[in-house]
């Protein structure tokens, strides 16, 4: 390939404490050779292929922590090749993948067959997390030794929590020796038990059974207590309550070392959206009260919340056509998660670079991937983003096989513009 | 009945009666007053009118019930509509089909109103959008039973000639109730004050939200009470650890004399049945005509079915 010369570019990486105007040259092998104010027009060779991007916003491609492909067992819901188109139209160049499919992702057979399909169906770059235990059955342990020699850089039950205290602890003692990401989605099943959404005032005018925020508070706690006597590599998927960032709080103050995530659902809706029994949100964690909603963003300006996910999850639509109680878990979002993250620019919620921070370098630091920077020599995976276009979301128009949105109708401000992977033009927008 | 006169004109905007929550003051006066001219023609020896003569009502129970079914049955029937009765509970649902299924082969058949009972709260609101008739919901999951409520009303308008200004005692197993949510959101709207009495662990959450006080002790929440409505405690409610035993129940929460005493001498007793007579009521504080409105309710109930079929059957 040639090498490309972008310039006239807002660019922000946050990794580099850069926000300024100027250009980026990616190399012959797609890799960012050069990036900064000195980067212009001026100073670059007459004959080479010069994007200009008329001061638009250029940030390394966004890297989602928590994305459910269909692949194997639910194709029908969304497949590699559809995923791929859907989050490069939302400017993600890098997924970690959750092991919840059929077969579980939990054994190195898998991960080839993943690996593969993953590379001949998809342009971005997927990084399969296998499961903490077989089958996500919660009871014995996955071989992270093997797994990842197979090149997994993450371990979760996905939907599923380790309900197990016992299995839980040796799970993070024999983590801690092997350098594995340990990822918990917290929810005791228990407490959780025909929970449907948040318990509260919502749930008893709408005669839902609710899920208490004891249910993830609980299980935070527990695996705080277990990583002081335990020390690795631990992340909260996702947390959707005040209650629990208070626990965080404490536990960062304590100086335990882990990092947590949180929905841009739980950060851009909350339970009143639910409505007259609308299924797109019905969502696990669940939204919760406005309270809740603001603490959480409060929790990512101060830094007790280090990444925000898409926890994108396609579910075709009869699954959705059912009654509250027996309709699916879940809501699609990744190409819709950096415009909905902009939301809480525009509307002074948080700062631009925190809001990308937690969408590109902290997931890639918390992985220890190589992604989510404009470090030179690094991929050029980029997204170039118009962060005022205002535009409405219709599911007709997305791209993702499933069109579960949570967010229909709703008008949004910042549209992505160009996707690059490996220094190439992924996606640009018509 | 004078207060309910001057509503009579009023018009019903909706088509579909999916709970109290949805209805408005004047909408719930209309249904009582069209309720109100029921009661004589039920106790008549010729019951049968053709005010829905050639309308077909289809009644769609996913749940068991006996009581609710036959009281929407005889009121069709006494309205002149063709009923039609599904017990939904060992037929093709059981079969995979979806509720919107099942709605969608009803609907085919051009029903003018189709009566629904189902385990999952909002099933009723489901359903109403997709069918082409009225709905009216005989109770969903633990949200609403709105015509439970009605009756309610209807029964004590018919007793106290009014319900602004009493005070109403609703006690036991809120937390699962669908009649005791759609009793507090009509006597609340008609001007009752409301007391719920239960244990913590039969509460709902934010129940206090819903404009009622709470009272965990039963006596407190008895006092001064023209009204003491006792709602079932399900047997299985032992089993989920949400009380320590029946005997324990009975003892703070069962209705017994020595606290029936602490309500207004005139007050009346009701309860939306099945009774578990030694488990949430003394027996004979249950048959005492003097205070025990219970079967009462029921012949209401017919009454108050008549009337939300004659308004919503009309309404498509």
């Amino acid at each position: 390939m040639k090498e490309k010369y972008l310039i006239n570019a807002r660019i922000i990486d946050p990794n580099n404490q850069m926000d300024e105007i100027g250009g980026l040259i990616i190399d012959v092998n797609g890799k960012i050779q050069a990036v900064g104010k000195n980067v212009s027009n001026g100073n670059l060779p007459t004959e080479a292929e010069k994007i200009d991007l008329e001061k638009q916003v250029l940030i390394p491609g966004v890297v989602d922590m928590r994305v459910f492909v269909g692949e194997p067992g639910y194709e029908y819901k969304e497949n590699f090749r559809t995923l791929s188109n859907a989050a490069l139209s939302g400017g993600v160049t890098s997924v970690v993948s959750m092991p919840n499919t059929s077969p579980v992702i939990d054994n190195v057979s898998m991960v080839d067959f993943l690996k593969r399909r993953g590379r001949d169906k998809s342009k971005i770059n997927i990084f399969p997390a296998a499961s903490l235990t077989r089958n996500t059955e919660g009871t014995q342990m996955t071989e992270f030794g093997l797994l990842r020699r197979k090149g997994i850089i993450a371990f979760t039950d996905g939907l599923k929590t380790v309900q197990d205290p016992q299995v839980m602890t040796r799970i993070m003692n024999y983590a801690g020796e092997s350098d594995a990401l340990i990822m918990q989605h917290a929810e005791d099943n228990i407490l959780s038990a025909g929970g449907l959404i948040n318990e509260g005032e919502i749930s008893t005018r709408l005669g839902l059974k609710g899920i208490p925020f004891l249910a993830e508070k609980i299980i935070v706690e527990r695996d705080l207590s277990i990583l002081e006597e335990y020390q690795c590599k631990y992340h909260i998927s996702q947390i959707s309550s005040e209650k629990t960032i208070s626990v965080i709080k404490r536990a960062k103050e304590e100086g335990k070392v882990f990092s947590t995530g949180v929905s841009i659902n739980n950060l851009s809706l909350n339970e009143n959206d639910i409505g007259d029994f609308k299924t797109f949100l019905k969502l696990s964690p669940p939204l919760r009260t406005e309270e809740d909603r603001l603490s959480l963003i409060n929790a990512i300006s101060e830094g007790l919340i280090e990444v925000i996910v898409s926890d994108h999850k396609p579910e075709d639509e009869e699954s959705k056509r059912l009654t509250f109680a027996k309709a699916a878990t879940g809501a699609t979002g990744i190409e819709t998660l950096l415009p909905l993250a902009l939301e809480l620019f525009h509307n002074d919620s948080l700062k631009l670079n925190t809001i990308i921070a937690s969408i590109t370098s902290n997931p890639a630091k918390i992985l220890g991937i190589d992604k989510g920077s404009l470090q030179i020599g690094a991929d050029a995976d980029l997204c170039v983003v118009d962060i005022n276009k205002p535009w409405v979301v219709n599911k007709d128009n997305l791209l993702s096989k499933s069109k579960n949105t949570p967010i229909e109708d709703r008008k949004l401000q910042g549209q992505i513009i160009k996707t690059f992977i490996k220094g190439e033009i992924a996606f640009a927008r018509a | 009945m004078a207060v309910i006169k001057k509503f009579e004109a009023v018009k019903i905007s909706q088509s579909h009666l999916l709970g109290i929550q949805d209805i408005s003051v004047s909408e719930v006066f209309c249904i009582l007053n069209e309720a109100k001219a029921f009661i004589k023609l039920n106790k008549s020896t010729s019951k049968k009118t053709d005010i829905l003569r050639g309308k077909t009502q289809i009644n769609l129970f996913f749940e068991p019930s006996t009581r609710t079914q036959s009281s929407f049955e005889l009121a069709g029937k006494r309205l002149g509509a063709d009923v039609m009765s599904m017990n939904i509970v060992n037929s093709a649902i059981k079969k995979g089909e979806t509720l919107i299924d099942t709605a969608m082969t009803l609907n085919a058949m051009h029903p003018d109103v189709i009566v629904v009972r189902h385990q999952d709260s909002g099933a009723p609101n489901l359903l109403s959008q997709k069918v082409n008739c009225s709905v009216i919901n005989a109770g969903d999951g633990r949200r609403e039973h709105p015509t439970q409520a009605l009756l309610d009303a209807l029964t004590i308008i018919n007793r106290k000639g009014k319900i602004e200004g009493l005070k109403i005692a609703i006690c036991g197993d809120i937390l699962h109730s669908r009649v005791a949510r759609s009793n507090i959101y009509l006597m609340n709207m008609l001007g009752a004050e409301i007391n719920v009495v239960a244990p913590k662990t039969l509460l709902p959450h934010s129940v206090e939200r819903l404009g009622v006080n709470v009272f965990a002790e039963m006596k407190k929440g008895l006092d001064n009470c023209d009204i003491v409505m006792m709602l079932r405690l399900q047997n299985e409610r032992m089993q989920g650890s949400f009380l320590p035993s029946a005997r324990e129940y009975y003892e703070y929460f069962g209705l017994t004399p020595d606290k029936m005493i602490l309500a207004k001498k005139d007050a009346l007793i009701m309860h939306p049945g099945p009774m578990n007579r030694g488990v949430e009521i003394d027996t004979n504080l249950a048959d005492d005509i003097n205070k025990s409105v219970i079967r009462e309710q029921v012949e209401l109930g017919v009454a108050v079915r008549m009337a939300c079929l004659k308004i919503y059957c009309k309404k498509t």
